[in-house]
């Protein structure tokens, strides 16, 4: 199996699995589904600057000078943005979710003050008003 | 280099100082953080009037960040498009912040100003960069103000609409890093104008993908424009947040209609094969429907706020289908009604902020209330921003409306432009008439008299919205030459390419 093959079947379940997941009522499914779907784009990221392997990002005319002996920085560098944006983005979802389930008493998404444990079939017991305090 | 040569960074600059001064100052003196505040949304006006004074002559400044040359460093571009939406810009987030001042709504919360002035750094980037990926990092600092903005206050219901807003954001924020991935590894470069000429050289069986990549990038760019069926998010997250914030809001929608007018005929213009013009036949529809449902929910609104959110899509979706036409002469006229668009919208949201600050508990419902003080005058604003949403004369709106109709008249199938643009117009004029007439005119005699306003002076922010709106009327002429140099300079490329590309270290 090569690594082009491994990497996109990566990037398919990963975003296959983000979909489902955003796609769910509750808030942090719908968390989850947006982590994994920035994943999947993180390395969808990395990858467009070719799979190369065991080569430097640093282009040397010396050694050679052909462009398949190195291994594109810039790509690197557009990743590590977008960890950083995603992972602040993340964090700051993550932190709404939980104040919007504390105010409202609901994790559904659309904020209604319906019970969640209906659609999904999970009885936990949170999802009325009572639950705001675990 | 001399100084005046930095004059394209500093819209960016300002805010991104003043921000960080406005938070250190704020907690101990409130009023200096203001000060900061207003001080740099001046600055950065007099700054988007010098530079689209530079730029209105066709010179095309561009500015290389750390003196890297293009292709490879980061520009930023200031042309004619970018001055007027710097312009607009600063003039819209003076009017919001007037109005948030003085009505103590930045009061409300800690960290109003410095996010504030985040906002304004991240619409001003996304104006002027010719970067994709910086064009993709400027809209995550606007949204991620927006995001501190629209829960600004607080509250149940802000932080319902804000889940979804974040969430539907995050989404658009992947599709736009895939969209650019895909870009980068077809071209190997970022730059928007070289990219425009790489395009042109791509091997036939990379075409398939340079399409996927355009569809992606278009329909990103409609998310952030509410276009239908991507209307969703908007309507709520307006409406619920703090009315001055939403006013700033008004260009939000304008940042995707910018975005779609900077990048598609840059870089998916005639050359660029099978990716030609490749969103143009799925944004005219779009547009339409989102014409017909923002007027539909003008008229079926229960609240002036919820109102004035529809009539952002509604206005958004006119302005698309002129920008759908992708001519001269309809991207012309569409520049010309963009101005008018932000202005009127943000002018209905402050007078229903008007309106809900008089009525006591029936805030801004679309319902008849008690009577209050100042009701005529409220009224009256009421109208005219009525009058400029729906396109009559004698505020901008008309004009506006009547150029992209002319234009229009030019293309195929023109006869679904003017019949959705008109019977629209009809449906605006009975909707806003409704509920002008249910909160400036009916009486609820159960309802007791709620107490009068401690203050007059918040009339004075929408009645500067609205005198932006009677200048963009009086100075019609010289706008719409404007517009179309802008347009025409827009639609031709390479010379912008051109002017980017030379710009080599110095």
């Amino acid at each position: 199996m090569s690594y082009e093959f491994l990497l996109a079947t990566a990037i398919g379940v990963l975003v296959a699995g983000g979909i489902y997941l955003a796609l769910r009522a509750r808030t942090f499914q719908v968390v989850l589904g947006l982590t994994l779907i920035s994943y999947a784009v993180n390395l969808f990221l990395f990858a467009s600057g070719r799979l190369v392997l065991n080569r430097p990002p640093i282009w040397d005319a010396a050694k050679g000078g052909a462009v398949s002996a190195y291994t594109d920085p810039l790509p690197q560098a557009l990743v590590l943005t977008a960890i950083v944006i995603t992972f602040g983005m993340t964090a700051f979802m993550v932190i709404l979710s939980l104040r919007s389930f504390l105010e409202t008493g609901s994790d559904h998404v659309d904020g209604e003050a319906v019970p969640c444990d209906a659609q999904d079939g999970l009885a936990d017991g949170l999802a009325d008003g009572e639950g705001a305090a675990p | 280099m001399n100084l005046a040569d930095h004059l394209p960074i500093l819209p960016v600059a300002i805010p991104a100082l003043a921000a960080p001064a406005a938070l250190l100052v704020m907690r101990r003196r409130r009023e200096l953080a203001v000060g900061i505040g207003f001080a740099a949304t001046l600055a950065q006006l007099a700054v988007a009037a010098l530079l689209m004074a530079r730029a209105s002559g066709g010179t095309i400044l561009a500015y290389a960040f750390g003196a890297w040359p293009a292709p490879f460093g980061i520009v930023l571009v200031a042309d004619r498009l970018a001055g007027l939406m710097l312009v607009l810009t600063a003039c819209l987030a003076l009017i919001a912040l007037l109005h948030a001042v003085v009505t103590r709504a930045d009061r409300k919360g800690w960290h109003f100003h410095p996010l504030f002035q985040f906002q304004l750094m991240g619409l001003n980037g996304a104006f002027l960069t010719g970067d994709l990926f910086n064009l993709f990092v400027f809209f995550e600092v606007l949204l991620i103000a927006s995001y501190g903005l629209m829960l600004h206050g607080q509250g149940p219901a802000r932080l319902k609409a804000g889940v979804q807003y974040v969430a539907v954001n995050l989404v658009g924020s992947a599709l736009f890093l895939i969209a650019l991935g895909m870009l980068y590894a077809l071209t190997g470069t970022l730059n928007m104008a070289d990219m425009g000429l790489k395009v042109r050289a791509l091997a036939p069986a990379d075409q398939g993908l340079l399409r996927i990549a355009a569809l992606l990038l278009g329909s990103v760019f409609a998310l952030k424009a509410a276009a239908v069926p991507l209307h969703l998010w908007l309507v709520r997250t307006y409406a619920a947040a703090t009315p001055a914030v939403a006013a700033l809001f008004a260009i939000m929608t304008k940042v995707g209609v910018y975005a779609l007018i900077r990048v598609v005929p840059q870089v998916f213009g005639e050359g660029a094969g099978a990716a030609a013009w490749a969103p143009a036949p799925w944004l005219w529809p779009a547009a339409l429907a989102s014409v017909v449902i923002g007027f539909a929910g003008v008229f079926t609104a229960r609240s002036l706020a919820e109102q004035a959110a529809y009539a952002v899509i509604g206005s958004t979706g006119t302005l698309l289908i002129a920008v759908a036409g992708w001519s001269a002469a309809s991207l012309g006229a569409a520049l010309s009604y963009l101005p008018h668009s932000t202005f009127t919208t943000a002018a209905l949201f402050l007078v229903a902020d008007v309106a809900a600050r008089r009525r006591g508990s029936f805030a801004d419902a679309a319902s008849p209330g008690p009577e209050f003080a100042g009701r005529g005058l409220a009224g009256l604003m009421f109208m005219a921003a009525a009058i400029a949403a729906t396109g009559l004369p004698p505020l901008s709106g008309f004009i506006g409306k009547l150029l992209i109709l002319k234009s229009a008249a030019a293309l195929p199938q023109w006869g679904w432009s003017w019949g959705v643009i008109l019977g629209t117009t009809l449906i605006g004029v009975i909707g806003f008439a409704r509920t002008g007439s249910a909160v400036f005119w009916k009486t609820n005699a159960a309802s007791d008299t709620p107490h009068p306003p401690e203050t007059r002076r918040d009339l004075l922010a929408p009645a500067l919205a609205l005198a932006c709106l009677a200048a963009l009327a009086a100075g019609a002429g010289r706008a719409s030459a404007y517009a179309d140099a802008a347009a025409a300079q827009v639609l031709g490329p390479a010379r912008s390419a051109a002017a980017v590309l030379a710009e080599g270290p110095r």
